[in-house]
């Protein structure tokens, strides 16, 4: 999707914006990555037409907005799907199977890593380690933490998501 | 109330001591890391919160992780002249009943680990044991002699899973905050480096640089100077830094706040990785805290010495935890290393003289200030002193957070602490220090935790990351792993290290799909040790040792996928296939339930059989076969 069309899908709410900025990180350039992630945190993604006013009101270049949006994996440029699905790909996890976990998730929603299923009712995104390494193979479905799941537990858990 | 003395402090102590130790009531300790939370730990508690509300009588608490991760939720129940009692797997169907039982008097064997001997802290010697009139239950085990725990010593854990991690009170009653106003009110700022580096303390965070030296090496440059905290925790396997965090937030504001005196800064920065939302908010409340007590803002207890942390949050990037990068990723930048013919001690942070030191480092320094340099410098080998926490996962029995001290072997933490391999699983390799690290062969296991040791035999002790790997860990796939790994966050600014790892990760992927070559372990040779001389920063110059230590230690499983085209621990999907011993099989059925593909075939109580037409190699029926019939081939 081009900046363009995501500014014109997304209504932004710009005193909302100017709060986050201004009020909450001081309209300090150094606090750049933690404006994204909040601005992420509002709208499950970074939408164009965000960065654009945030590139005029806190004095940085858009080209390095997109520089440090596109250089830490947290961001995402692209509308994210309605539930996402984190599966922890630390060592612990990966010696104990998470990538036969990954794959089942793969087949049965046909989305790859970093991918948002047609429906939108699925994003995949895969992490190191979130730290429950006695709990691996671990998935993460929005704030619900699954723990010492088999491949063919995963279709029981996707159906709870709507 | 703004504290002014070590008086203040002891006033604190007093009366919180009591609540921590003997509370009138029943006090309940719910141990709520992540770890915990995600077994089940927050269920629970609301479960209990909502069966005693109003704290009188019961209290429902909080505390952070006391490293058993395997045990979770652990739930610990204490009263005045009452024993103190760890159950295990108290998940929110049980933990009413635990309390009620605990209550009548009535201890069932099986929901208890043990019961504590003696709760007080390293720091706490002048204090008496408040256990120490208490009769203890018959025929239940004794918490601290637990092979997990009876070679620990906690020192940079020495709070988590005792304290409320959301209470200064709780820290300030276990001695906390006693050795920032010692450094502050009687000592010369050179006086706390001596003795930093007379204790031996090394970097936690994997460098192993003299904490010490450091200190003083930045003390030296002129300008408005910055303490850093590496919380970036970037090694996929080790969590220590996050359970401190969450635990013991204080240990790491005073750690900073004694390197702050020492080296002469009013600025300090903690910069946590973006998977932490827990320990931030934990942060964030011991700063506020500190702050109302006097104990972090302007004019400190008094002084001249202000002091103030900021948090900053990482964005996913695991290049960000090496130190040139954490400082551009802090100024809101993007996260690229640069070379560092000028030190960050003399210009990092802003151009500034900057002091980076990770969680563990700064949790250990109160503990050293209080207790002497030679009391720390007591504990180790000639080069590494004092503790490590290794996190200690992968295939092993007890999984958990295991304190111990340097010069410990192997061989003690995997298999008396750890309780070796489950299934009855044969041993094949650790792998320490992360995608930095290397991977220790069995014969090797009697090697001391060491920082030097460990390098001779191409491992680093790293951040403590101790993935323990068996049979069924193929090694040349776990070469792949971290090279994957790493390719995809190297930061690609440096040629040796952005096309070293594409090279290798191409080869060592045709390895495992059974398109090896001749002579590509020669190759991955050349091409590691070509990164190992010019990578621009540590990312680089480390990548190739995961690969190099495999074709050190496990030649033979490279060799069997390149010649005889076979994965001889059965993860390489075109290398091997699984077939079922019908001597071995007793026909359960159970295979042939849960095949997804519908490939098992056979007769109940008779053997089965496997369509290789139809199998996917999803590894189900060998994991659920109880009798090892379904076999690798
Ligand atoms: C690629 C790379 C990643 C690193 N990641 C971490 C990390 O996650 N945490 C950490 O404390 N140190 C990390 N380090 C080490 C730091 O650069 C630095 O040496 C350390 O934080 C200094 O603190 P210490 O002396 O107390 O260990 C990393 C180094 C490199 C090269």
């Amino acid at each position: 999707m081009s900046v363009a069309q995501t500014a014109e899908t997304e209504a932004i709410d710009y005193s909302e914006l100017n709060r986050i900025i201004e009020e909450d990180y001081g309209n300090d350039q150094e606090n750049l990555i933690m404006i994204l992630q909040a601005i992420q945190r509002k709208y499950n993604y970074l939408p164009g037409a965000a960065l654009n006013y945030l590139s005029t009101k806190i004095g940085i270049p858009l080209s390095r907005i997109y520089e440090v949006a596109t250089f830490y994996s947290t961001f995402s440029l692209q509308p994210r799907g309605r539930n996402i699905i984190s599966i922890c790909l630390g060592t612990a996890c990966h010696v104990r199977g998470a990538e036969r976990v990954k794959e089942r998730i793969t087949e049965n929603l046909h989305i790859a890593d970093g991918e948002t299923s047609e429906d939108m009712r699925f994003t995949l995104e895969s992490v190191r380690c979130i730290g429950c390494c006695s709990l691996g193979p671990v998935v993460k479905i929005n704030e619900d933490t699954y723990g010492r799941i088999a491949p063919d537990e995963v279709d029981k858990i996707l159906d709870q998501y709507e | 109330m703004k504290i002014q003395s070590v008086k203040d402090l002891e006033q604190i102590s007093q009366l919180y001591g009591k609540k921590l130790y003997a509370p009138e009531g029943i006090k309940v300790n719910v141990g709520m890391a992540s770890c915990g939370i995600a077994a089940g730990a927050q269920a629970a508690y609301d479960k209990a919160l909502e069966a005693y509300p109003d704290g009188k009588g019961v209290a429902i608490c909080q505390t952070g992780c006391i490293g058993f991760c395997e045990e979770e939720p652990l739930v610990e129940i204490l009263s005045l002249g009452k024993p103190r009692v760890i159950y295990h797997h108290v998940t929110e169907d049980k933990i009413v009943d635990v309390i009620a039982s605990y209550q009548a008097g009535e201890f069932n064997k099986k929901q208890i680990m043990g019961q504590m001997r003696d709760p007080r802290s390293v720091l706490e010697d002048g204090v008496e044991n408040p256990l120490a009139d208490v009769t203890p239950i018959d025929g239940i085990p004794v918490f601290e002699d637990n092979p997990f725990y009876s070679s620990q010593v906690k020192v940079a854990m020495r709070n988590c899973g005792y304290i409320d991690p959301d209470s200064i009170e709780e820290y300030i009653a276990r001695r906390g905050y006693v050795a920032f106003l010692n450094a502050l009110q009687d000592m010369q700022p050179a006086e706390i480096i001596e003795v930093i580096k007379a204790s031996g303390l090394r970097g936690r965070g994997g460098g192993g640089f003299p904490t010490g030296i450091k200190w003083a090496t930045c003390a030296k440059h002129k300008g408005q100077r910055a303490i850093i905290c590496n919380a970036d925790e970037g090694d996929p396997g080790a969590y220590m830094d996050r359970s401190i965090l969450e635990g013991d937030p204080h240990s790491v504001l005073e750690g900073m706040l004694i390197a702050a005196v020492a080296i002469g800064s009013s600025n300090g920065y903690i910069y946590v990785r973006n998977e932490y939302p827990l320990a931030v908010k934990r942060l964030l409340t011991a700063i506020r805290q500190a702050e109302e007590y006097g104990l972090l803002g302007d004019n400190i207890a008094g002084s001249d010495f202000s002091f103030h942390i900021k948090i900053s949050t990482g964005a996913g990037a695991f290049v960000c935890g090496e130190s040139t990068a954490l400082m551009a990723s802090l100024e809101g930048k993007v996260g690229r290393p640069r070379a560092k013919y000028v030190h960050t001690v003399e210009k990092g942070f802003r151009n500034q003289p900057s002091n980076l030191n990770n969680v563990e480092t700064y949790a250990n320094v109160p503990a050293i200030m209080l207790k002497g340099a030679s009391w720390f410098a007591g504990m180790g080998t000639e080069h590494s002193k004092g503790t490590k926490v290794f996190s200690l996962v992968g295939k092993i029995k007890n999984t958990g957070l295991v304190e111990v001290p340097m010069g410990i072997s192997l061989r003690d933490i995997v298999f008396t602490i750890g309780g070796g391999v489950p299934k009855k699983k044969v041993f094949k390799a650790v792998q320490t220090g992360g995608p930095s690290g290397g991977c220790i062969p069995e014969r090797f296991l009697d090697l001391p935790v060491d920082y030097q040791k460990l390098t001779e035999v191409g491992a680093i002790m790293g951040s403590g990351g101790m993935i323990v790997m068996d049979q069924d860990t193929c090694m040349v796939d776990v070469a792949r792993y971290f090279v994957d790994f790493l390719k995809e966050e190297s930061c690609g600014q440096c040629n040796p290290c952005r096309e070293g790892l594409k090279q290798m990760l191409e080869i060592l992927t045709r390895i495992c799909d059974g398109e090896g070559r001749e002579g590509d372990i020669e190759l991955l040779e050349e091409v590691g040790s070509m990164m190992q001389k010019f990578s621009l920063c540590g990312l680089g110059t480390s990548a190739p040792n995961p690969v190099l230590t495999t074709i050190l230690y496990f030649r033979d499983e490279y060799e069997a996928h390149i010649r005889d085209k076979k994965c001889p621990s059965g993860v390489c999907k075109n290398l091997f296939h699984y077939e079922i011993d019908p001597e071995a099989c007793t026909g359960c059925r159970m295979c042939f339930r849960k095949c997804p593909q519908e490939a098992i075939s056979g007769e109940k109580k008779k053997a089965h059989s496997i369509d290789q037409q139809l199998c996917i190699k999803c590894g189900i029926c060998y994991d659920v076969c109880k009798f090892n019939a379904v076999t690798i081939r």
